[in-house]
């Protein structure tokens, strides 16, 4: 939405194609339509994204809502389905802002009914005010607190917080003391969160292990071993989190080439100062270029613009330069909190390499002992053990199972993530009907971005 | 399928009826399809091709297809769909792995 803005004031044509019905991507999904009595209950860094959403309004940007991008084509044709008819776009440039995934949380019982995201449970409440009555909440990160926090203050905090970050996690996060006090509105606000969340006496039983869902249909407790004695909380719901990673659909399938970022644990795309990927004209921006939160993205997005602009002629490399600078200096602000947080906020490693019985793909039900299976009958890669046992594809693609597989491989061949490398994603991204084909529109429209 | 209520909604607006499996639902017009059924107390949306399993939304933002459901004999992700009057709703018929198999 920065983008966008910031392109049209620069004289750039704009055609913003968004999935969702409304604008406001997960982070501010549904600004525009949040009743006052929610908005408190959220927040001013969720009520603050109106100031895209307005934005968006002027003149110059193409806004298209409730657009699922299926395919993107060289250079660069993009075909999307919207209100059941596919229709296709031409582009010279493309800014993906594809944004960020829950990281997989595989544990016993994770597919069971009523075990949701976390991220889930803040868009329920964000775009629909609609709040768990029994729940509890799993993982870690700073996002957990956030959710525990708006429980709390929805009236219906959960019944337990069960962490998996210990205290030597946070002894080593110690050493990034000095970026975090750059970052410290980001360490305020974590503190204030924890301080609602301590009032209402949540709670919180943190370096909590062997973490398992129970239940036949439906989830009905989380059992877990906390301070060396096993313990079991009673719930309906389960909110899963232990940090965000890019969603890697589109970028993956444009072949650009991504590496393992061995601090955010995930796979990011490779790309220049601009955050143009190394192919050419396509430009990354936000949580889908490497986690880094909603105002890092605005900032991101506006130097991908700039870059844009400066290669169509309409800004001087030394504008651009000139125009460049303050957003590197807020950029690095907005930045400067992350090696702190993910060092204390690590993923769950039970939850990287599971258990052999864990269901790891949700959608063709594969355990880690199949995927260990196949690393023993030689598969080096994913893409082997999708052929040989249809993990990763599902209908989601591989997008809650890719990180496992790459990570339960690497681990049994003693490889780098590098090495071993990730799903080789291929359109559609998203399923569509021969109907919705049929009625594809002929019409290529022209736009820069 | 079940019907304990384990969400509760924040606000109340106009609804409108809708058919989930053959029984009738009043589901708030226009909101987000997975949450409003979810918060109506519907439990299980599919179950899955390969064991059958019980399954209900997980992501709430189109990436996890454990919300598909079949709206008007269309397959579709029930967090992707607004409400609208006199939807029929039913757990998807085909099996859900050839939804977008490739």
């Amino acid at each position: 939405m920065a983008a966008a803005a910031e392109a049209s004031e620069l004289g750039l044509s704009v055609t913003i194609i968004d999935e969702q019905p409304r604008a406001g991507g997960q982070i501010y999904r549904d600004v525009d339509k949040v009743s006052p009595s929610r908005a408190p209950i959220l927040g001013t860094d969720y009520t603050d994204g109106k100031r895209l959403t307005e934005s968006l309004r002027q003149s110059g940007i193409e806004y298209l809502p409730g657009a699922v991008v299926w395919a993107i084509e060289d250079q660069f044709r993009i075909m999307y389905t919207c209100e059941g008819r596919g229709a296709q776009i031409q582009a010279d440039r493309i800014l993906l802002a594809t944004g960020a995934l829950e990281r997989p949380m595989p544990i016993p019982g994770w597919t069971l009914p009523g075990v949701m995201t976390a991220g889930a449970g803040q868009i329920l409440l964000k775009q629909s005010g609609v709040v768990a009555k029994k729940s509890v909440l799993v993982g870690s990160g700073p996002l957990l607190y956030l959710i525990a926090a708006q429980m709390v203050r929805a009236g219906t905090p959960p019944v337990a917080m069960i962490e998996t970050q210990t205290r030597s996690d946070l002894g080593r996060a110690l050493w990034h003391v000095g970026g975090a006090l750059r970052g410290w509105r980001y360490i305020m606000k974590g503190l204030k969160m924890l301080a609602e969340i301590t009032l209402a006496r949540v709670p919180r039983y943190s370096g909590a292990s062997d973490i398992a869902i129970e239940g036949d249909d439906a989830a009905k407790a989380v059992t877990f071993i906390y301070k060396g004695r096993e313990r079991r909380i009673d719930c309906d719901i389960v909110f899963l989190h232990h940090g965000v990673v890019p969603n890697p659909q589109a970028s993956r399938s444009l072949r650009i080439s991504h590496n393992w970022n061995a601090a955010q644990q995930s796979f990011v795309p490779k790309l220049d100062e601009w955050g143009q990927s190394d192919v050419a004209g396509v430009f990354i921006a936000g949580d889908g270029a490497g986690i880094g939160g909603a105002k890092a993205a605005e900032q991101a997005g506006r130097l991908a613009v700039l870059k844009i602009a400066e290669d169509s002629a309409l800004l001087s490399t030394q504008d651009r330069d000139l125009k460049a600078a303050p957003l590197r200096r807020e950029l690095g602000r907005e930045l400067a909190a992350r090696p702190f947080l993910d060092t204390a906020y690590p993923p769950y490693i039970a939850a990287l390499t599971p258990d052999d019985n864990t269901t790891i793909c949700r959608c063709e039900e594969v355990t880690a002992g199949e995927i260990r299976g196949y690393a023993k009958l030689g598969c080096l890669g994913p893409n082997q053990t999708k052929a040989f046992g249809r993990a990763g594809m599902g209908p989601c693609q591989g997008r809650y199972c890719g990180l496992t597989v790459t990570a339960l491989l690497a681990d049994a061949n003693r490889q780098s993530p590098d090495e071993t490398g990730y799903y080789r994603i291929r359109a559609p991204l998203k399923p569509v009907t021969l109907g919705e084909l049929a009625a594809m529109d002929d019409m290529v429209q022209n736009s820069a971005e | 399928m079940k019907h304990v209520l384990t969400f509760l909604e924040l606000e109340s607006g106009p609804r409108v009826d809708v058919t989930w499996d053959g029984t009738a639902l009043s589901l708030p017009e226009g909101s987000n399809l997975a949450a409003a059924m979810l918060a109506a107390g519907v439990g299980v949306f599919r179950h899955t091709p390969v064991s059958k399993a019980p399954r209900s939304p997980f992501c709430m933002m189109g990436t996890c297809f454990d919300c598909l459901v079949e709206i008007d004999g269309v397959t579709r992700q029930a967090c992707m769909v607004e409400v609208t009057e006199g939807m029929v709703i039913s757990q998807p018929q085909e099996l859900g792995g050839q939804v977008n198999e490739m």
